[in-house]
């Protein structure tokens, strides 16, 4: 339960302080705050699940400890999510990949044996029905826009595709939260993530990259180089300042 | 910012909750209408402002030019009796 609480809850954590990065640098001011609300969403629905393994835990610890006190080793969150804004069009791709799996996993996660993973889910899929249509839109108009923003949209897609197979390849503990019930059986929603993706592909005019070698390790632990400049970042204050609050 | 050159202008109409008209909130840039209503979701009803809302093209506004107030305003000032101020109301009729 322990790993997968931490999957959860450092995939929307590290993407929600990814999009809060474009605070104040968006391309323009509504789509500056829209990625600035989706990463809200995103971190609001990371606490909820540190606040469950906190308590889960029983050892004093609080969902600060563990977002701000983990090294990069003890993230569980897979590589794509830690991966750089770089253009727009890479913020956009990098979202609609992990929304278009996101989406199908809260879905599934709703029907969870564990009450309170449900409940999160349930609340988490609101939000992210939105996420989803928002990345979905964007791809669209970029694949389908003017030349530039085509080239940009589909480089953006050759560039992460090696990144989205961990989302689909279970960890152990994945395997064995969908086994215990409590989580979620990757293969079964697969077929969902990929329709959805061949949709949005095809009214974007985009072609789908190649399937090769996919990237993996994010989840158990081992991440790109990414990750540690992010967290050093996002830990700075609370590692400067130990125990300082608002 | 970028230049908004290429995006033209829309303008938002939200009806709040329990309101029964939609009222200008604003406007915004965006590249079509659809993405003019997710653009006004996200700058003008992130405080649960609004249940519905409507974009129009700020082109498609035909408005009055500031310098025709006097003929378009004025004749109205002096025909107070236009209000409806000069009946009795009923002593006991509430929610007038």
């Amino acid at each position: 339960m322990r790993d997968f609480l931490l999957l959860l809850a450092d995939n929307t954590q590290i993407l929600g302080h990814r999009l809060g990065e474009w605070c104040g640098h968006g391309p323009e001011l509504e789509i500056d705050m829209a990625m600035t609300n989706l990463a809200l969403d995103l971190v609001g629905q990371s606490r909820n699940y540190y606040q469950y393994l906190a308590e889960l835990e029983g050892k004093g610890r609080t969902e600060d400890d563990l977002a701000y006190l983990r090294d990069a080793r003890e993230f569980r969150n897979c590589l794509l999510v830690e991966q750089p804004n770089g253009d727009f069009a890479r913020t956009v791709a990098r979202n609609f990949l992990f929304d278009s799996w996101h989406f199908f996993f809260l879905q599934a996660l709703c029907n969870s044996n564990d009450e309170r993973l449900a409940a999160i889910a349930a609340k988490s899929l609101k939000e992210v029905t939105y996420h989803l249509r928002w990345s979905s839109e964007w791809v669209i108009r970029l694949g389908d826009g003017t030349e530039e923003s085509h080239r940009r949209i589909q480089d953006a897609f050759d560039h992460l595709w090696t990144y989205r197979g961990e989302l689909l390849t279970p960890a152990p503990f994945e395997t064995e939260a969908a086994s215990a019930g409590y989580g979620v059986d990757l293969h079964s929603i697969k077929p969902l993530t990929e329709d959805k993706l061949a949709d949005i592909l095809y009214q974007a005019t985009l072609r789908r990259p190649e399937d090769g070698w996919m990237q993996s390790g994010g989840k158990t632990g081992r991440h790109s180089e990414h990750l540690g400049y992010l967290l050093a970042e996002m830990q700075y204050v609370q590692r400067a300042y130990p125990n300082s609050v608002w | 910012m970028a230049n908004h050159s290429e995006f033209p202008l829309w303008e938002v109409f939200i009806r709040s909750h329990g309101g029964l008209n939609h009222k200008h909130a604003g406007s915004l840039h965006a590249a079509d209408a659809q993405m003019a209503l997710e653009h006004a979701r996200d700058v003008y009803t992130r405080r649960m402002e609004g249940v519905s809302i409507w974009v129009v093209p700020s082109a498609a506004i035909t408005a009055s030019d500031p310098a025709d107030t006097d003929p378009f305003f004025e004749p109205a000032k002096d025909k107070i009796y236009r209000h409806p101020t000069f009946y009795d109301i009923p002593e006991g009729l509430k929610h007038m």
